[in-house]
């Protein structure tokens, strides 16, 4: 290794590839670094299994692959999995004490994918039970601290994925998004997140939440290497039912994203300066109401400024059920999580109560011992809304709401905007323990996630700025495109990173 | 509306959840609480609005694939104790579970 490159200063994909290939570092120092930077930063909680040998394994792998020259653009670069996708070599638990010692017969698809492309894991990580919760504090094996602000959140549900990365411990992780469990995260550590349109990444081995919500997406420090990450995943699986063959008849294969970033940025070809000339920014006026905070508003505007200074255009447009999507998104996602629910019975796999009488009773004890308050809520909420007599009157409306919501977003799409932009979160990250006694405060400031995710729409979180009493509390940009326009938005936010440092901002770990 | 204790009783139930009599009482106000919330989508009115199921749905046709209802996989012992490894009891190759029949 040459004095001035360690594997601490390589701060991309891209720089970290051209220091293997050229032999600076080798796939198992990178893994052993991160394993001890997971180690230098326990306090955090980010971590809920590491499993150095199975690490070592594939990094060694890694090395010989790039040996023989046959490696893939991600080879030997270590990342970290979300504790929802299944892992044969790791413990899989969602964060719930029900699977506490449960390993995984089978590999996810993304995960196989990523291995596949010669990425090396570095461990599970923390997240709120079953995907539940904006501030990973619903996670049975404690919270997640931010690593800009311990007193703080990382947000959630992938509270660790984007803590990982802010912390520096490796530079992607996998999380999943229902109602915004990527993006908001992403907002409140300070890193970039996507969530790809519903349907073009494979739920398969991702435990289930909303079924017709739950999407898998890549947390990173840049657009760039989301590019990468999300590139690799997207791929058409006959294992996920919901999963598609092809993107308006472009193949969900392998290549189609970064295709996709490619050619938008080749066609930005406005003067000089001003690259995004003719791109229409739909701002949808009811993402600017009273409920959002001062600091929040000030770098959301300052980051269309800025998007305006390289020429793209700014168009109020209106999205008049954005409110709605509260009360319609905690209908249909705590129906569908009481569904998916249903198989933890004790019987197969998970938690089981030491005392019982019957099966029924061994069941109905083994769930309220091991799921968290959170979880028993919306399976209580779920069940109701899908009890005989109420299934109409809740479940059916709430999708014809959804519908609604949907139609709201084709509407600016086919005639105002090509991308929308806001906020992710009206506020910067909370105090971890606030809000404890109200139950719904959490559930309300999923506000400018949630009617994307109904809508299956791709949508991303690129850091814009800080805020909070101490101003060390990241601010994230959203950014929603159409259909299958991930490449797209990805060029959009890199254009962005290309004129501002808030990406390159890290914390300092105490 | 407002649910009562024999409601939650009835959902718990459903639920396959287990509540203390102090955890039905805390469960009775937070779903009245969420009840609260949800029932703002009553005041819509959405005659003649198909239900969105698959999201994409909204953008293009959407036809779930069925697959062929055969095998895809044979059935080994190794196989078989890979999917029991995670049962919390299991006797001779099986699940198991308390007597249900008498």
């Amino acid at each position: 290794m040459s004095n001035t490159t360690t594997p601490s200063t390589l701060s991309s994909i891209a720089e970290m590839r051209k220091a293997l290939d050229s032999k600076q570092v080798s796939a198992t120092e990178l893994a052993q670094e991160a394993l001890d930077r997971a180690n230098a930063a326990k306090h955090l909680n980010i971590f809920l299994d590491i499993n150095p040998e199975a690490t070592l394994a594939q990094a060694k792998q890694a090395d010989q692959r790039i040996a023989e020259g046959k490696q893939h653009l991600l080879t030997g670069i270590p990342i970290a999995h979300k504790d929802v996708f299944v892992t044969r070599q790791w413990r899989t638990t969602a964060g719930s004490k029900m699977l506490e010692n449960y390993t995984s017969p089978f590999d996810a698809t993304v995960v196989e994918h990523l291995k596949n492309a010669g990425t090396v894991n570095i461990g599970k990580l923390n997240c709120d039970e079953f995907a539940m919760g904006s501030g990973n504090e619903n996670s049975a094996f404690g919270a997640c601290l931010n690593p800009w602000d311990t007193s703080a959140v990382p947000g959630g549900s992938s509270g660790g994925s984007a803590a990982a990365v802010a912390a520096g411990i490796v530079l992607a992780t996998t999380g999943t998004d229902t109602g915004g469990s990527v993006r908001q995260p992403s907002a409140m550590c300070g890193v970039s997140g996507i969530k790809p349109t519903y349907g073009t990444v494979s739920r398969f081995g991702m435990i289930a939440y909303g079924s017709s919500l739950d999407q898998a997406g890549p947390i990173a420090s840049s657009a760039q290497d989301l590019v990468e990450l999300l590139d690799v995943i997207s791929v058409f699986d006959e294992r996920d039912s919901t999963c598609i063959e092809t993107c308006d008849g472009t193949p969900n294969r392998q290549g189609r994203v970064k295709q996709a970033y490619l050619d938008t940025l080749a066609s930005q070809n406005g003067q000089g300066s001003q690259p995004l000339k003719g791109l229409r920014i739909g701002v949808p006026k009811e993402f600017f109401g009273p409920g959002l905070s001062a600091d929040v508003a000030s770098a959301i505007e300052a980051a269309l400024e800025q998007y305006e200074a390289l020429g793209a255009e700014r168009v109020e447009i209106s999205l008049p059920r954005t409110e709605l999507s509260i009360p319609a998104y905690y209908v249909l996602a705590p129906a569908e999580a009481s569904s998916n629910l249903s198989r933890y019975d004790g019987v197969r796999y998970g938690y089981r109560a030491k005392e019982y009488k019957g099966l029924e009773d061994m069941t109905s004890r083994s769930r309220s011992e091991a799921f968290g308050p959170e979880v028993q809520r919306r399976i209580m909420v779920g069940t109701y809304v899908l009890s005989q007599g109420y299934y109409d009157a809740y479940y059916l409306q709430a999708q014809r709401i959804r519908r609604l919501i949907a139609n709201d977003f084709q509407a600016a799409f086919a005639s105002q905007c090509d991308v929308i932009m806001g906020p992710v979160s009206p506020a910067v990250a909370k105090n971890i323990g606030d809000n404890r006694d109200d139950l719904t405060a959490d559930w309300l400031a999923d506000i400018f996630t949630l009617g994307v995710s109904m809508a299956g729409l791709p949508a991303m979180s690129i850091p814009c700025g800080f805020g909070g009493a101490n101003g060390n509390r990241p601010i994230g940009l959203q950014i929603i495109g159409n259909y299958f326009n991930e490449g797209k938005i990805l060029a959009i936010a890199d254009r962005f990173q290309q004129h501002t440092d808030w990406h390159t901002r890290k914390p300092e770990i105490k | 509306m407002s649910l009562s204790l024999e409601d939650v009783t009835r959902i718990s139930r459903l639920a396959r959840l287990e509540l203390t009599p102090e955890k039905k009482e805390l469960a009775l106000n937070e779903l009245n609480n969420i009840l609260g919330l949800i029932e703002k989508l009553q005041s819509v009115d959405t005659t003649g609005v198909e239900p969105l199921a698959h999201p994409l749905s909204a953008h293009e046709d959407i036809t779930l694939r069925l697959r062929e209802d055969v095998i895809t996989e044979t059935s080994s012992e190794s196989g078989r104790d890979a999917m029991l490894a995670n049962a919390p009891a299991t006797e001779n190759g099986l699940f198991l579970v308390p007597k249900v029949i008498e």
